[in-house]
């Protein structure tokens, strides 16, 4: 140390902190391997974004919210501000979110924020799912990062059904019924589940409780930690990015972390709050007020459950009620194949990336999104997909249907069930036959450009429209994107006669392979020599 | 005995008995006939049915029958008493528009006094409720909490938790309560009009009625209070999470493209 000290000013507090800091955690290395990450910019990308902070705010109002909340389904006598139930007896649980409502400065507002981001979250799960599975981002190797998505939102799917039942009023008490239901239906065990569950007899006095720990506990823990492994893994693969110049597989073209999406990610995190805040506060929602609390031998019509169960609600509503009586027992069908069907359609999305893999065969790594139409087998997959969940959910809201287009909510039902089969298939035929449209677009704007809408006489009298060429930028966007050949069994006998063994499944899925890449499933690029003959002048219009 | 017996033959005899015999009858008629007032209202009742019927002949006959027996096309009015009169045709459901699944609530076509008029005619064809008074279907005083849970008891399966209304069979449907008029609240409960069941007195007392209209008032009138906000229609997780994806996900997918928009360009140099 030949340093003297008053040459040596004093670091800054900052420095210093973060010196101490390092001393201790390592911060340095980390930080200087992550803090100039690099993001690409795309709105599309924040959907995640949104997802988390949404959870965020449900684990902040949530934690509010247990403060008041009692778990418990003992009986006691309303005796609260709100008059219309005053002296009716109900569960500590409905006492306490009545009290929470009414009673608690600010319990209503947390309680509405709570359950308002509860949906969003949700339906951001939903649609950044969609996101990513439309651009093709779950290929290798963000594969397990797609399945640790999709466990969140099931796990979000279930996390709300227990919150959604926890106030013990009378419509969650009906999809407690519903579930209870549902379990009972389940050949041999059902009722041993059943009992299991409840502890007993439905309603018996335990569930509040028990959802309680899973709902506050059990499953925002694993949640959480799936959450964390979700956002390490995106930092691990960094993030896709769409084709443009200086794109390439190879780098990420954006901004850093810091201070860029710092500053970006921390303000989108208050405007989020923001419009969730806005929402709650001008839109009412559970008013278990009016709903009133749980009795077992009440129920009310437009019983349903929050949106994203509400496709489960849809497959018990347009099942016919068909039962099998057998040596003294009865097999629900009615009830049991909609519990089949229920995790078949979710896990329809969840496998379709290793369906697709397989069929590509393609082992490489993919860090370009795609355009939802350069893929236009996956992307009628998709809307196929959605078709079919969307038509589940306008059987979960039959009644509403009915009576908000004075419709018979027979008709509706008979819609559904023919829709259910017909409706994805429908939706995969168009989806495709747009996508190879836009595609023929595509190509057709490289190589004659864009329609500029100027109508031009030639001197012989001939009007033409003058095609404005795009930039190499454009073009390249354009083309950027890769078209995979079929795959092929090849001879099945060779030269000399001796066949080969080809299995069933390469078979299926050379078949399929076709269906994705073969002729007139997806319109062949405009190749390079192809522009430099249309634009050297000869043959041009 | 004797004394009566020994002035039997007296000439005034015949004018006693007689005197005697009219004083009887005119006191028993006077014990046992109808009181004057009620005998003017006979008089009124009377006008009013033949008044009723000529309404009931222009408006009703087409499909009920000339009688009220009811045709192929209307069922039979005999014994469904003048409440039913009062609640179909005051709330303007009656006369029907059309045939279909289930003649909805429109604007009232008759005066009250018509109504009246034709409610009497009904009346008289058979005996059934009649009109509730003031102080019978008068909410004030009632219990709301009780009335709410004879709501979700009895109501709730088709009118939904709050009487928004719900859907039933093949187009059938519970009609909205909301800011229904106590008198026909209490009407359809006496009367079951359409596809409702209906919950006489003797299932559903006077009191209990009056504990379910003091309950739709209060919690589905214009005076009802929301204290969460918008009500969103009051149909529960539908509405709600189409509000959710429309103004919640929407606003923010909205506020990220705005975001996105406004960004720090990276420059090329």
């Amino acid at each position: 140390m030949s340093t003297t000290t008053d040459a040596r000013r004093e670091a800054p507090a900052g420095e210093r902190i973060a010196d101490w800091a390092d001393g201790r955690l390592g911060i340095y290395s980390l930080a200087k391997a992550n803090m100039r990450k690099i993001f690409p910019d795309h709105w599309s990308f924040m959907l995640g974004e949104i997802c988390m902070y949404s959870f965020i705010i449900i684990i902040l109002t949530g934690v509010y919210l247990t403060l008041f909340f009692h778990p418990s389904m003992n009986e006691v006598v309303y005796d609260g501000s709100y008059v219309p139930l005053q002296g009716m007896h109900m569960s500590e649980a409905f006492n306490s979110t009545m009290h929470i409502s009414f009673d608690v400065r600010g319990g209503l507002l947390i309680r509405q924020i709570h359950h308002w981001a509860a949906l969003i979250f949700l339906a951001g799960m939903f649609v950044h799912m969609m996101r990513v599975f439309f651009t093709g981002a779950f290929r290798k190797p963000r594969e397990v990062n797609w399945l640790f998505g999709f466990l969140l939102f099931v796990l979000g799917m279930f996390t709300g059904f227990t919150g959604y039942s926890l106030p013990d009023d009378l419509l969650s008490g009906t999809g407690v019924r519903f579930m209870e239901g549902a379990i009972l239906s389940v050949p041999i065990v059902g009722t041993y589940l059943s009992f299991f569950l409840f502890g007993g007899e439905f309603p018996g006095g335990d569930f509040v409780a028990r959802f309680y720990s899973v709902h506050i506990l059990l499953l925002p823990g694993i949640m959480l930690g799936l959450m964390v492994a979700h956002l390490i893994l995106v930092f691990y693969h960094k993030h896709t990015q769409f084709a443009g110049p200086g794109r390439t597989n190879k780098n990420v073209v954006g901004m850093p972390l810091l201070p860029v999406y710092m500053a970006k990610a921390g303000g989108f995190f208050f405007l989020v709050f923001g419009v969730i805040a806005v929402v709650a506060a001008i839109a009412s929602i559970n008013p278990i007020w009016a709903i009133g609390p749980y009795r077992p031998d009440q129920v009310s019509t437009g019983a349903q459950p929050d949106w994203y169960m509400g496709f489960s609600e849809g497959l018990i509503r347009v099942m016919p009620g068909w039962e099998i009586n057998l040596w003294g027992h009865t097999l629900v069908l009615g009830v049991f194949i909609p519990l089949v069907i229920f995790p078949l359609v979710l896990a329809t999305i969840a496998v379709y990336p290793f369906i697709e893999s397989w069929i590509t065969g393609d082992k490489r790594e993919h860090h370009i999104a795609d355009r939802p139409r350069n893929a236009p087998t996956r992307t009628a997959f998709g809307v196929a997909w959605i078709t079919w969940y969307l038509v589940l959910l306008i059987g979960g809201g039959n009644d509403l249907w009915a009576t908000h287009f004075h419709l018979s909510i027979n008709v509706i039902t008979w819609f559904v069930r023919i829709a259910f089969f017909v409706a994805p298939v429908l939706a995969f035929i168009a989806t495709k036959r747009i996508c190879l449209g836009l595609q023929r677009r595509d190509a057709e704007k490289v190589l004659h450009g864009r329609e500029s809408g100027i109508i031009k006489r030639l001197p012989h009298g001939e009007f033409i429209e003058i095609h404005e060429p795009l930039d190499a930028g454009a073009r390249y966007k354009l083309t950027a994107h890769e078209q995979y050949k079929p795959a092929e069994i090849g001879p099945e006998v060779d030269e000399n006669g001796v066949a080969r063994k080809v299995s069933p499944l390469q078979k299926l899925r050379a078949k399929l392979s076709k269906g994705y890449y073969g002729e007139g499933n997806q319109i062949p690029k405009p190749t390079a020599e192809e522009y430099q003959e249309i634009t050297s002048g000869h043959g041009h219009h | 005995m004797k004394k009566l017996s020994a002035r039997r033959r007296h000439p005034l005899a015949a004018v006693v008995v007689l005197l005697l015999a009219l004083a009887a009858t005119g006191g028993l008629y006077a014990a046992f006939a109808p009181a004057g007032k009620a005998q003017a209202d006979e008089t009124a009742q009377s006008l009013a049915i033949d008044e009723g019927k000529k309404l009931y002949s222009v408006g009703c006959a087409s499909c009920h029958g000339t009688g009220g027996q009811g045709t192929s096309d209307g069922p039979s009015l005999v014994g469904v008493g003048a409440a039913a009169v009062d609640f179909q045709v005051g709330t303007g459901r009656m006369p029907a528009q059309q045939p279909g699944a289930q003649v909805p609530k429109k604007k009232v076509i008759y005066s009250q006094p018509e109504i009246d008029q034709l409610a009497a005619y009904v009346a008289s064809l058979g005996a059934g409720p009649s009109v509730p008074t003031d102080s019978q279907y008068n909410p004030s005083g009632a219990d709301i909490a009780k009335g709410g849970e004879l709501f979700r008891t009895n109501c709730a399966q088709c009118h939904n938790f709050t009487g928004e209304g719900g859907a039933l069979t093949n187009g059938k449907f519970a009609p909205s309560l909301e800011d229904v008029d106590p008198k026909h609240i209490y009407e359809a409960m006496q009367t079951g009009p359409q596809n409702m069941p209906s919950f006489p007195d003797t299932t559903m007392p006077q009191k209990q009625k009056q504990d379910i209209i003091a309950y739709l008032h209060a919690v589905n009138s214009d005076q009802s209070a929301s204290p969460g906000g918008l009500k969103l229609g009051g149909l529960g997780p539908v509405s709600e999470g189409l509000f959710g994806w429309i103004f919640g996900l929407g606003a923010l997918i909205a506020v990220a493209i705005w975001v996105a928009a406004h960004t720090a360009k990276a420059k090329k140099s």
